[in-house]
């Protein structure tokens, strides 16, 4: 009696043991498993020419090898019968294509703010400031400082002699915004004569320039956009004195969300006795160091002078690291979102097809074209939500135009800008998902076993 | 809760394709918690102090000073009980990215004006008492390691001092605390004396920045407002003055509308995740009609079984989205002190709310077509497999 109650028990306790056993080993495969996977995916993220090397490998075996061969048979397969299962697949391109679409409209809003500052700088102007301003707002030069100032070597000059330099005043407004109706602070910039010569991006599209010495203004046309009240014929306010708007500037960059005069009229206008930047034109970009010496050693000087292009450099790079951060932080949690998705779909794909894969496994199959067919089916699937996400963030977002609170403490207009570079990017993104969430199911569909699969209903 | 069970074996019938759902949701609602506090944030908090304030400043521009002898002017306009001031300055504490905003004020007005700054009895004093004192939030203290007692340099950027130095000295002799939660970011900012930053500044003396004004009614604010602006119209300095709740969110739309880009994100997101559980539930009921329609053989009204896959639905919605809130409640902070506090933002309790909200509204959404159709189950097809 105790025999053939024993014999049942111990076999229970054997089944126990041994399913636990495969259990714990499944479990301490996973998480290897898993660090590979990540591992992969970080590489091709940050360094993808190396894996995308692989590329022509990969289609050289697919079409000339056997198991190749098969594999692509295999994925054919898959993929003709996806409008049956249009619901799953669905899944995994929507989701894919959002996490692209949000990734690219984010940093091609960075790289939009950042072109627009970046392009109004070059290597051969500088920009002279008071020591220890952060911007041209916060600057005070007075005359004598700046009648040294363009004396000093290194500065271009002209063909009659004088030094290409423009002595600058910087004013905020408030000037309603079209879109919300409330104020917001325009750029004023009094400019000296030689201003067109260091700034040969600046246009003018319609009207005429400003006469110096008269209450005229010009307007950009990223400044005409985002304010109301500045068509040519229109005065705006400054210090309680009408000034006139005679003409619209161009210059894709930031220096059109401003609005230009005459520096000495406008320093009187706000009784001022004295500029805030000088621009120079120099000689040549090595000449910097010439001027930079020559300013640091005037005891009658304290100022500091860099080039426009670090200045604007400087002035852009706060907004866009946080902007580029929020995009990239966004994006992972979305992209794990994603994954967690695709997972899902293709582990359900799996199993619903667990008869036919098993089949062809019974057919004489192996275990790895099955793997890699399963892979192909579903970073085709994610190449597709790459695209669609990529093409909704173009036709969306490509120049659309916003404007922000930008350097001098006054809006900046700058479009996003959806280069083909972010583009690939967000292709990139979609197949690193695409690779995290397929293989997996495809190991396992690698390991089904054929008999049980099979019998299965 | 004796359907408990029912509901248990449903969610736990395929472990790993629930787990991959609710990772799915609580990503999701992670991201939800963390952009909302972020939407929540821009939109200067919905406090009751400060209905009674006002801001006056120039109406040219916020860069214009205003004269000083305005402050007797305001203080006589009939319905403002109390007057301050206050200046831009624009100190940087060692490296531009540490900014945070210090102004000069009126002390004793200023801190009577703002009440949810709680400053200790003695440190007040002690304050007004020196002219080189500095008082600082509690927040801004604990992140750059300050004591009551250490002396505090500060670039300017805008005002040198007149003694030829790049750095002005404060004493720092007060540590304040934010009256309530949700004003936490006020902690982030460092007051002093207006004359101490009068008599060293090279430019700009006897102007002030902007003029706080707290009125006796609030119901009149806009009558006294438009009052203190005709006294100074046609002057060489013309004001503006509109309530402080105005005022900081005409600063934050300035910004750019930060409101849109969130909601804009989060529509994507929850379209997708809409799509995904969606699918998860259809599949799950789809596997489960047979065993659906046993339960109807034996005796479960149409009613209780849509009940039990709308439940299902929904449990399986509030599990990770709360999963999701609570990471994301754990992670601001972490984000905040990475950004060395220039992106600290909390979880306030409407996010808790809207997040909730959202989770039964998904729920049911998701759950609702094959809760529908489970109840229109027939009973001998769906056992006949048809």
């Amino acid at each position: 009696m105790d025999q053939t109650q024993a014999a049942p028990c111990a076999k229970s306790r054997d089944r126990a043991t041994v399913s636990r056993t495969r259990r714990s080993a499944t479990l301490l495969g996973v998480i290897p498993a898993i660090l590979g996977v990540g591992v992969f995916v970080a590489a091709w993220i940050l360094v993808p020419l190396w894996i995308l090397g692989l590329g022509p490998l990969l289609l050289v075996w697919l079409t000339l090898s056997r198991v190749g061969r098969q594999a692509l048979a295999i994925a054919w397969v898959g993929l003709s019968t996806v409008p049956q299962r249009i619901g799953a697949t669905s899944v995994v391109v929507v989701g894919i294509a959002g996490v692209v679409g949000v990734l690219v409209a984010l940093q091609a809003m960075a790289a939009g703010f950042e072109a627009t500052l970046t392009g109004a700088g070059s290597n051969d102007t500088a920009l002279v400031l008071r020591a220890a301003a952060n911007a041209e707002l916060s600057s005070a030069l007075d005359r004598p400082s700046t009648t040294l100032i363009v004396q000093a070597p290194g500065i271009a000059r002209d063909d009659k002699g004088r030094p290409v330099a423009s002595a600058e005043v910087v004013v905020v407004a408030s000037v309603p915004k079209r879109k919300t109706g409330t104020d917001a602070n325009l750029e004023v910039r009094g400019v000296g004569p030689a201003a067109w010569t260091i700034r040969p991006q600046v246009r003018m599209i319609r009207g005429r320039r400003f006469e110096p010495g008269l209450r005229e203004l010009i307007v950009g046309q990223g400044a005409l956009r985002q304010f109301s009240g500045l068509e040519i014929g229109d005065s705006i306010e400054l210090n309680n004195q009408d000034w006139r708007i005679v003409g619209v500037f161009a210059s894709d960059d930031t220096l059109e969300s401003e609005v230009w005069g005459d520096a000495e009229s406008i320093a009187a206008a706000y009784r001022r006795n004295g500029f805030q930047s000088v621009a120079v034109r120099l000689t040549e970009p090595a000449a910097l160091e010439r001027l930079r010496s020559a300013l640091s050693a005037d005891p009658r000087l304290r100022v500091e002078i860099q080039t426009t292009r670090e200045y604007y450099g400087k002035q852009s790079e706060r907004l866009t690291r946080v902007i580029r951060a929020v995009g990239i932080g966004v994006g992972i949690m979305m992209a794990l979102g994603a994954v967690f998705g695709a997972l899902n779909t293709m582990y359900a794909a799996v199993a619903s097809r667990a008869r036919e894969i098993a089949t062809l496994r019974a057919l004489g199959f192996t275990g790895q074209p099955v793997v890699v067919a399963v892979m192909l089916e579903t970073m085709v699937l994610a190449l597709a939500g790459g695209v669609l996400g990529a093409g909704i963030a173009w036709a969306l977002f490509h120049g659309f135009t916003v404007s922000t609170l930008g350097s001098n403490f006054s809006q900046v207009v700058f479009q996003f800008q959806v280069t083909p570079g972010l583009l690939l990017r967000g292709l990139q993104w979609a197949l690193g998902i695409g690779f995290a969430g397929g293989i997996f199911p495809a190991l396992r569909a690698a390991r089904l076993p054929v008999t049980t699969a099979l019998r299965e209903l | 809760m004796k359907y408990l069970p029912l509901l248990l074996a449903a969610l736990l019938r395929k472990k790993a394709r629930m787990i991959l759902t609710l990772l799915s949701v609580a990503a999701a609602f992670t991201l939800f918690g963390m952009l909302d506090a972020v939407r929540v944030a821009f939109n200067a908090p919905q406090s009751v102090v400060g209905i009674d304030r006002l801001i006056t400043s120039s109406r040219l521009s916020l860069i214009q000073p205003l004269p000083y002898a305005y402050l007797a002017r305001i203080e006589s306009t009939p319905g403002v009980a109390a007057v301050t001031y206050a200046s831009w300055f624009g100190g940087i504490y060692q490296d531009p990215k540490n900014f945070f905003p210090n102004f000069p004020v009126e002390p004793e007005s200023y801190l009577d004006m703002y009440p949810e700054l709680v400053l200790p009895e003695a440190q007040r004093q002690a304050f007004l008492k020196t002219r080189t004192g500095a008082v600082v939030g509690q927040a801004l203290a604990d992140l750059f390691g300050w004591s009551i007692g250490d002396k505090i340099p500060l670039r300017p950027t805008i005002y040198p001092h007149r003694d030829g130095g790049e750095v002005w000295t404060f004493d720092l002799v007060g540590i304040f605390k934010a009256a309530q939660p949700e004003l936490r970011s006020s902690e982030k900012q460092m007051l002093f004396h207006h004359t101490y930053f009068d008599e060293g500044r090279e430019i700009g003396q006897g102007t002030v920045g902007w003029y706080g004004v707290r009125v006796e009614d609030a119901s009149r604010a806009d009558q006294v407002a438009q009052a203190i602006d005709r006294q100074f119209a046609n002057s060489a300095f013309e004001t503006r003055t509109q309530s402080e709740r105005d005022f900081q969110l005409a600063f934050a739309k300035q910004i750019g509308d930060i409101g849109l880009i969130v909601i804009a994100i989060m529509a994507a997101v929850f379209f997708t995740l809409l799509l995904l559980t969606g699918n998860a539930m259809a599949q799950s009921i789809r596997e489960r009609i047979p065993e659906l329609a046993v339960l109807k053989t034996l005796g479960f009204t149409n009613a209780a079984v849509l009940l039990l896959v709308l439940t299902e639905a929904l449990v399986l919605l509030l599990l990770g989205g709360l999963l999701g809130l609570l990471l994301a409640d754990l992670a601001l902070p972490i984000i905040g002190e990475a950004s060395s506090g220039q992106l600290d933002v909390a979880m306030p309790a409407e996010t808790w709310g809207l997040g909730i909200a959202l989770m039964l509204g998904i729920g049911v959404a998701v759950g609702l077509p094959p809760a529908v159709k489970a109840m229109r189950l027939r009973i001998v097809d769906a056992l006949a497999g048809r």
